[in-house]
């Protein structure tokens, strides 16, 4: 292979910004893990000029102890659905670290 | 209490420090060493030997011995067992009095274990296998200065491993061409870029220089790449003064990490400088230069997860453990063992992984295992498989030695990193299938693509020197 120039840098969304966009089964197998990791699930949305707070909007409140993959995905797309130039990113509270077990942004990376 | 009283002369040690029946308190400290005594000495003597001299003892006894009360303050070997496979050598278990030790000090604690006693004539060879910390010493110790749920949230990372790279050559660039290396990490996908561990100030690259450069690398990568980056800015010194002063240094230009060679600079440095990182809000990468030289022979020195727990109480976000699979020295098992001494809360004893004691962490934050050295892309999945998200994966040569440079090199391994972790999650075995998620990960990067097909012949496969007992 000749020689490429690594072009211009993009903005990233972190964790999975380097994979192409989610699809549909590709987005159902990570919340499968998310849940079957006993992490709460959560979704968090922002303007993109405003990616770099730390403190995103939260769409209503994590959905404690939900074991629906459906469900969540559901309030992934209404979320979307009502802040649709907004970036919208699944969060996985892990209440033993204190930490996210994951975080990745589902709709607006690109 | 007037019962015992004085009679000049040699006496047996075993007579005082084998105290087989003895049943250790939970604030003893305990340890085990590998002895190998000289011809004709018994075990239990030679144990007890070792017990007395890292405590309490000398080879005589002396009329003050009858002012204190010896049999509050003695270490004591209470158990002897067999190294498997091994006729000359035994396993002697010493526990030491809690108050042998000043508060907050791993310094004090390895000035009796490992001081005069590795020199001692009774003994041919002598290593500290483990040490079991009470939990009342760890809570008077610092630790880590942030820890790894700190760390995640300060850089807004979550769900995957680290990844970082040592800019390379080692030694000889300028402070800009240095900062040029790091910039064309960062921009490409690395979370972090690392000095070596023997930058520190010379000729060609004074250290303000270096920082300058590299911290705009660093800001400008942030800023263009909406994701938070840093550089390990190795702020190890000949004294302790300039240590701080490039601290101070690195800190006013907004660098979020700084780094130290914790070995050779000494544990009081590194406590003192983890201290001052608690306070400032830094994270603090620990490199182990000269390591090796205590840890490597399997039978004289000190074992690496005894090094592990006393960097974990002394302070260290990160430190270098080893890869498993790339160019330096570490057992599978034996690495499983340390790593989870870095990050867990309560270790228990297990000794398919060396670990002699349950180590009770407390509170203290945990800290991230580093692998680094020799490993590329093709490693990836099983330094995922083995090191999981909570560690950072560094890859030098493998990230400035992709023929496209390093912003493709660094591109390279976070889509390899990210199809990894996503493969995992999906319940793919990342060591069975790594070839095929790496070459599908391929199919939509050019820069993984070439990464693949350059290292793909080399393979590091020397024995391990130094295994496990067992």
């Amino acid at each position: 292979m000749t020689m490429e120039a690594y072009g211009p840098t993009r903005t990233r969304v972190e964790t999975f910004s380097y994979l192409p966009p989610m699809t549909p089964d590709r987005l159902r197998a990570q919340i499968t893990y998310a849940i079957q990791q006993g992490w709460n699930p959560a979704v968090e949305h922002t303007e993109p000029e405003k990616a770099g707070s730390n403190f995103w909007y939260l769409w209503k409140l994590p959905l404690f102890g939900e074991k629906s993959v459906d469900r969540v995905l559901s309030e992934l797309e209404a979320c979307h659905r009502a802040n649709p130039g907004h970036l919208v990113r699944l969060i996985a509270y892990d209440n033993f670290t204190q930490s996210q077990g994951t975080a990745f942004v589902v709709y607006g990376a690109r | 209490m007037s019962n015992k009283t004085y009679q000049a002369g040699v006496k047996d040690y075993a007579a005082t420090y084998w105290t087989p029946d003895y049943e250790p308190l939970d604030t003893d400290l305990l340890a085990v060493f590998k002895v190998v005594a000289q011809e004709g000495v018994p075990r239990e003597e030679a144990a007890a030997a070792v017990a007395a001299e890292s405590s309490t003892g000398t080879w005589t006894t002396v009329w003050t011995d009858l002012l204190t009360d010896l049999d509050y303050y003695k270490g004591r070997c209470y158990r002897i067992e067999n190294v498997p496979g091994d006729d000359t050598a035994f396993f002697a278990f010493i526990a030491y009095p809690i108050d042998l030790f000043e508060e907050g000090s791993v310094v004090n604690v390895l000035t009796s274990l490992v001081g005069n006693v590795f020199g001692f004539k009774a003994i041919r060879s002598l290593r500290l296998e483990d040490i079991r910390f009470p939990l009342a010493f760890v809570k008077t110790c610092g630790g880590p200065p942030q820890g790894i749920q700190v760390e995640r949230d300060r850089l807004n990372k979550y769900g995957r491993p680290l990844l970082g790279c040592t800019i390379k050559p080692k030694l000889g660039l300028s402070a800009k061409n240095y900062g040029r290396a790091v910039y064309e990490c960062l921009r490409g996908g690395l979370d972090f870029t690392k000095d070596d561990e023997n930058i520190n100030s010379q000729p060609f690259m004074r250290w303000n220089h270096r920082f300058e450069f590299v911290m705009e690398a660093v800001h400008k990568a942030t800023e263009e790449t909406g994701e938070i980056k840093g550089h390990y800015l190795n702020v190890t010194a000949s004294t302790p003064e300039e240590m701080y002063k490039r601290a101070e240094f690195a800190k006013s230009l907004g660098a979020p990490i700084i780094m130290h060679d914790f070995f050779t600079a000494g544990f009081t440095a590194n406590t003192g400088l983890a201290n001052w990182c608690r306070e400032n809000g830094m994270l603090l990468h620990i490199h182990r230069a000269m390591h090796a030289v205590v840890d490597r022979n399997p039978m004289h020195g000190i074992h690496f997860r005894v090094l592990t727990k006393c960097l974990r109480l002394s302070g260290g976000d990160h430190f270098h453990s080893g890869t498993v699979v790339g160019k330096l020295e570490g057992d599978r098992q034996a690495t499983l063992g340390w790593i989870d001494l870095m990050r867990e809360s309560f270790v228990p004893e297990n000794r398919k992984r060396g670990i002699f004691f349950d180590q009770d962490w407390g509170s203290m934050p945990g800290t991230m295992p580093v692998a680094s050295g020799g490993i590329h892309v093709w490693h990836m999945p099983a330094l995922v498989a083995i090191f999981g998200d909570d560690s950072c994966l560094q890859f030098g040569g493998g990230t400035l030695g992709h023929p496209w440079g390093n912003a493709a090199g660094a591109h390279a391994n976070r889509v390899a990193l990210e199809a990894c972790v996503e493969a995992r999650n999906q319940g793919r075995d990342l060591e069975r299938e790594g070839r095929e998620i790496l070459t599908e990960a391929a199919r939509h990067s050019p820069e993984l693509a070439i990464a693949l097909d350059t290292w793909k012949e080399i393979k590091f496969e020397f024995d391990t020197v130094d295994k496990l007992d067992a």
